[in-house]
């Protein structure tokens, strides 16, 4: 599904993606952890497009389709979705309206009519109880005065609503406890299927325990420096990344 | 000649043109006031208060005074600029002369009709003489000269404890059978206790050519009166507007006065709140939308003089292209006023490298057991924001539209009447470029 090959990526002419390389498979879920600065958040950045990073050298490729000159938006119509390790206030906007947009403009982009209001209506109700959200958190303007747990629980909530082929959870367990973690995890779970894939960011083995990964990949100063099965993570909770350096 | 000369030597033409209250008590006001004109002549940018708004250019035109309407105005042609979707009563007036064919007024319970009735009918003579330009300050030069031709406008008298059916809408129209005009409508609101009113009032130029509107508007707001006054301003390119509205407020009174500005060449707005009693609320909203060459000069005044009053502003600004914006927010707070809540903000995004903002807050305060805040931003649009909203699929161009609804928003949330907020929102997508498939 995505294949990574061999990436290169700046911000600011610094160099801080030295070379990765990455084969996602539908039905799979993969972890990339590392240290602060290990490049981690700027991966699941370039994935999505932000125009700040510049790719220098290698691709992107998601279904053999190259993204390298595709838009951010583009890249959602075409099934990727990043949820965001601060998600932005946007006050004035409630998460309904906000969805509703994101839904009809992918829509629009695939050539598709808008969805009727009542199909709407029925499909936020039908994810908000998969997800156990509360209705009247739909009324809310997005991620204003939201707690860590709510606002994440809202970016797994747009995550089903506009069901991508690869989703890319970047530091999805930060600023959670130990109970909001369980129901972002369990709604990740309840998504998941063979057709689409998860890419896990993570700084901490615990999120692990519940999102449970296939493959597990150690990113270091820019580079993969080592992957492995899901007991990789045991290890580095174990022995810290010293001793990959 | 000059235009300020040109308009001195036709006090008298105006004077012969007939129709005028000539012994009446508003008479010796034109007479004074075209002196104190006459002294002033127009501010320049020499003046602290229009530092940042050159009224030069515009005044170069050559101005007709007293234009006539060649090619008569029908509903057709005004129909977009009413909000239809209210049961409302209207004052039309085209090219400064009031049209009672496309008026809906009122004597029922209040009066909602024109000033050039009011000024000649004894029975208003008593309401003309207590509140007619008692408050429209006399350092006003613009204001002054508004008084010295002061014909034709709005006369609305809410007795007490009236709570006035519907809204109210006043529309200035000009038509453009001379190439450049001057409009000088003058408006008078008397709202009595307990009573409540909402007005709506816009400046419609239906020609291309240029006009130049100096309006005045008085309001009085008596005992625990609920006055709502709405201004919308989108104007051709070809029409500028000075418009002073002074609003004098009694104990207990809520004004709010809302300033949308999406058009026009040079709009100018002096809003001043004068308190004249305890526990008044003063409600100041504007939202600015500029582009192209576009200038709007806000310049508000909130006079606390009495204890335990508040006062709330709220004004916005999206600034694209070559744009200009000013804002000025004085606060007075004297020293009797103990207990004063007085907050103030101001925010402004510029959208491109040649659009600016001038802002001044300025407080003076002189009583010590206050709270006043005042908040003042200047930004851009928040490219994080931005990035997250595309990566949900939104492009970029609505994801600014949206954000910047968002940013507008407050200040359209105050608006009171459903159908106007739909249309101002409308308003503010157009002037946005976008269709938004929701109502914020």
């Amino acid at each position: 599904m995505l294949s990574i090959k061999n990436l290169h990526a700046n911000i600011n002419d610094k160099e801080i993606l030295k070379g990765i390389n990455l084969e996602i498979k539908a039905g799979e879920v993969h972890a990339i952890m590392g240290p602060n600065g290990s490049g981690k958040s700027t991966l699941s950045a370039v994935i999505a497009g932000k125009e700040e990073y510049e790719v220098t050298q290698g691709s992107v490729i998601l279904n053999n389709e190259d993204l390298e000159d595709s838009a951010p938006e583009e890249r959602a119509h075409k099934g990727i979705f990043l949820s965001f390790q601060y998600p932005v206030e946007i006050p004035g906007v409630t998460v309904t309206n906000f969805i509703k947009t994101a839904i009809n403009e992918t829509r629009k982009a695939k050539g598709q009519e808008e969805l009727p209001a009542k199909d709407m209506l029925k499909l936020i109700r039908e994810k908000a109880d998969l997800l156990e959200i509360d209705r009247k958190f739909l009324s809310r303007s997005l991620n204003e005065g939201f707690s860590g747990g709510e606002k994440k629980r809202n970016e797994i909530f747009q995550m089903a609503m506009l069901e991508p082929k690869l989703a890319i959870l970047d530091e999805t367990d930060s600023g959670l406890d130990i109970d909001a973690l369980k129901v972002v995890a369990n709604g990740v779970n309840k998504l998941k299927s063979k057709d689409n894939a998860v890419l896990v960011i993570t700084h901490y083995q615990r999120l692990l325990d519940y999102i449970v990964p296939d493959f597990v990949h150690v990113l270091h100063n820019g580079k993969i420096v080592k992957s492995g099965g899901k007991e990789l993570a045991l290890e580095l909770e174990a022995k810290g990344y010293d001793w990959l350096k | 000649m000059e235009l300020k000369d040109k308009l001195v030597s036709s006090f008298l033409a105006f004077e012969n043109k007939g129709g005028l209250d000539l012994d009446s008590n508003v008479h010796e006001l034109r007479l004074k006031a075209i002196q104190n004109f006459e002294n002033q002549g127009f501010p320049s940018k020499k003046d602290e208060e229009w530092k940042y708004t050159n009224l030069k250019p515009l005044l170069k035109n050559d101005f007709c005074l007293f234009p006539e309407t060649k090619n008569p105005v029908g509903y057709k042609n005004i129909r977009e600029y009413l909000i239809n979707e209210i049961e409302s009563y209207t004052l039309i007036f085209v090219d400064g002369v009031f049209s009672s064919f496309l008026s809906d007024t009122t004597h029922e319970e209040c009066d909602v009709c024109v000033l050039s009735s009011a000024l000649t009918k004894p029975k208003y003579k008593m309401v003309i003489d207590n509140y007619f330009n008692t408050i429209a300050k006399e350092n006003n030069s613009l204001a002054e000269l508004n008084t010295a031709f002061t014909k034709e406008g709005a006369f609305i008298n809410i007795p007490k404890n009236t709570i006035v059916p519907k809204p109210i809408q006043i529309l200035y129209f000009s038509t453009g059978s001379e190439n450049e005009v001057l409009l000088q409508p003058r408006n008078l609101v008397v709202v009595g206790e307990n009573s409540h009113v909402q007005i709506i009032e816009r400046h419609q130029n239906l020609s291309k050519n240029t006009t130049f509107t100096n309006a005045v508007t008085e309001i009085f707001a008596h005992k625990r009166a609920i006055v709502d006054f709405y201004k919308i301003q989108n104007d051709t390119n070809a029409s500028s507007l000075v418009d002073s509205t002074f609003v004098s407020q009694k104990q207990q009174s809520v004004a709010s006065v809302h300033t949308y500005s999406f058009g026009g060449k040079m709009t100018r707005n002096n809003l001043e709140f004068y308190h004249e009693g305890e526990h008044i609320t003063s409600n100041l909203n504007g939202i600015s939308i500029l582009n192209g060459k576009q200038h709007v000069d806000n310049h508000t005044l909130v006079n606390h003089k009495f204890p335990n009053c508040e006062s709330h502003e709220l004004y916005k600004g999206i600034y694209s292209d070559k744009s200009a914006g000013v804002f000025n927010g004085k606060v007075i707070v004297q020293q009797a006023a103990q207990k004063t809540n007085a907050f103030q903000q101001n925010n402004n995004i510029l959208i491109d490298d040649g659009a600016s903002i001038n802002a001044k807050p300025q407080l003076e305060i002189f009583a010590d057991d206050v709270k006043c805040s005042h908040g003042c931003t200047i930004g851009q649009l928040d490219e994080s924001a931005l990035f997250y909203m595309q990566s949900r699929g939104i492009p970029k161009k609505e994801a600014k539209a949206l954000l910047l609804f968002a940013f507008g928003n407050d200040v359209v949330e105050k608006i009171k009447i459903p159908q106007l907020k739909s249309r101002i929102t409308k308003l503010i997508a157009e002037n946005l470029g976008v269709q938004l498939g929701f109502d914020l």
